[in-house]
């Protein structure tokens, strides 16, 4: 099955860090990102650019509107995701405690919908 | 509605034990809890309508197994609606079929309670999908043992079976690092079907009878699959403990008699003699934890029918340790109360009012009766009597309401 581990955080900490916190961040997801390799369970996975980078397009009055910002204000924002594929849940909860963001801030396990 | 002939038990009884594993061994194969069900229900209907009379197969499973294999075919050319998800299921019944001696299923019993206790499933609809996916019970029985209504459980149990399959849980016994926790999961909800069914002393409530009993039985199976954890000995041992007290629990015209004052001549002997054996392998197995020390304390309970008394103080230190374990609030009344016995009441007063800030504890009976019993003992009756009042209006059972009026009124008559 494949599962996508949706990697929620607090930005704006992020941001205030300090640059040797950050170091170790970055390099915690990428030895994280190695280890999915190397099991060959990673299908895909991408950082994304922080929230104030986001537009939103919706719908409202039947008119489309173009919204500056992000889908909804949190306190943690998606930063990024992994999409996976391993046997079960079990297999997949394996794998969300091991990356980085289970410790910094919050991981949601998510199956993909097959069609 | 319920056919209590011997005959009837017999059959219900093969049915059950046979359901479960078919049931366990299907939703394995297909992931799919729901649809299993689907497939067995009424190979299991069919089976309570034929066996009674008819007498148990020789191989119930085999009986079961072709009953739903039939049903499957003719679900196959009714719905044709659904022709996907049930050809891909009938292909998973008939490839199950083929590679197995249906008089041999594999018990995989076990893996389905642990994927209806995975942490991904409410911890409060785990008992109740076991209840339903391994002894087959209906959603309003079980609704009615846990209080609440049929649609709303209905609807719960349908939306838990259909996480289990979209969110991938497994049927597999998990890693042995993750053993433990998970099966505290499994036997937490085996113990909230037997005290969901626990309450219905006199066992008036035909809704809720067998509870019990069903909760023993899948005790046993998980201590007959996993016979060396230690926890799963313990729960069983507690609960044939107190499962081997609730005659006692009534006097002959109705009343309630508290656990002090039950005649241990009534208690089930052989049943407590068998958790005795269970709890002394439990604690030869060196892992203690909180089923052990619960039923530790229902043992030394048990004691009184050798003995003549209650060991206070041995209680009073089984709840120090599962207080220590768990931290609950209603350990720690227990240990008030047993505190209250050995220390005396002011002690006993002293450690609930400690409690008393407990938010979760203002609309829990037993912490109000124990206060109020504690007063009385101090001779503070105005105190007492509120406390009384507080404890009545909180309980359910119209005996254990009337119990408690009358020792209100033992209290000197100008606070009764």
């Amino acid at each position: 099955m494949q599962y996508m581990l949706a990697v929620y955080g607090d930005e704006r900490a992020a941001e205030g860090a300090p640059r040797e916190q950050m170091t170790e961040i970055v390099n915690a997801y990428m030895a994280y990102t190695k280890a999915l390799q190397d099991a060959k369970v990673l299908v895909g996975s991408n950082r994304l650019r922080p929230t104030s980078a986001a537009t939103t397009v919706r719908t409202v009055d039947g008119q489309t509107k173009v919204l500056d910002g992000p889908f909804a204000e949190t306190k943690e924002q998606l930063g990024g995701y992994y999409l996976i594929d391993v046997p079960d849940l079990d297999a997949a909860l394996v794998w969300a405690k091991r990356c980085p963001a289970a410790r910094y801030g919050t991981v949601e396990v998510r199956p993909i919908w097959v069609m | 509605m319920s056919d209590t002939s011997p005959a009837h038990r017999a059959a219900e009884r093969a049915a059950r034990q046979s359901y479960g594993k078919l049931m366990a061994y299907l939703a394995a194969r297909t992931g799919d809890v729901a649809a299993a069900e689907d497939a067995l229900s009424d190979a299991f209907a069919a089976a309570l309508a034929s066996w009674p009379a008819a007498g148990v197969p020789q191989s119930p499973e085999a009986w079961l197994f072709a009953a739903a294999r039939r049903q499957m075919i003719d679900m196959a050319r009714r719905r044709r609606t659904r022709e996907a998800a049930t050809d891909r299921l009938l292909l998973s019944v008939e490839e199950a079929a083929a590679g197995i001696d249906p008089g041999e299923v594999p018990d995989r019993r076990l893996s389905l309670m642990f994927a209806c206790a995975h942490p991904a499933i409410d911890a409060a609809m785990r008992g109740p999908l076991i209840l339903q996916t391994v002894l087959g019970l209906d959603a309003a029985a079980i609704a009615a043992a846990f209080l609440t209504a049929p649609a709303a459980m209905s609807q719960r149990l349908v939306r838990a079976k259909r996480r289990i399959r979209d969110a991938g849980i497994p049927f597999r016994q998990p890693d042995q690092a993750d053993l433990p926790a998970r099966l505290d999961a499994v036997l937490e909800a085996i113990y909230a079907a037997f005290g969901a069914g626990w309450p219905d002393a006199g066992g008036l409530d035909p809704r809720r009878q067998g509870l019990v009993d069903e909760a023993i039985w899948l005790g046993r199976v998980v201590v007959g699959l996993l016979p060396d954890e230690p926890e799963a000995l313990g729960l069983l041992a507690l609960m044939l403990y107190a499962g081997a007290r609730r005659a006692a629990r009534r006097s002959a015209n109705g009343d309630y008699v508290a656990l002090s004052e039950q005649d241990p001549a009534r208690w089930d002997a052989a049943a407590l003699d068998g958790a005795e054996r269970l709890l002394l392998r439990a604690g030869s197995l060196g892992r203690i934890g909180r089923f052990q020390l619960e039923a530790a304390v229902q043992s030394v309970h048990a004691a009184r029918r050798i003995s003549g008394r209650t060991d206070w103080p041995a209680i009073l230190e089984l709840y120090e340790g599962l207080l220590e374990l768990s931290g609950s609030p209603v350990v720690a009344v227990n240990r008030a109360v047993a505190l209250g016995e050995t220390a005396g009441p002011t002690a006993g007063l002293a450690a609930l009012d400690e409690l008393a800030r407990d938010s979760r504890l203002a609309g829990y009976q037993p912490y109000w009766a124990a206060r109020a019993e504690l007063l009385a003992r101090l001779g503070w009756g105005a105190m007492a009597n509120a406390a009384y009042a507080r404890a009545i209006e909180l309980e359910p059972d119209p005996a254990v309401r009337c119990f408690l009026e009358q020792r209100r009124a033992r209290l000197r008559p100008n606070f009764a």
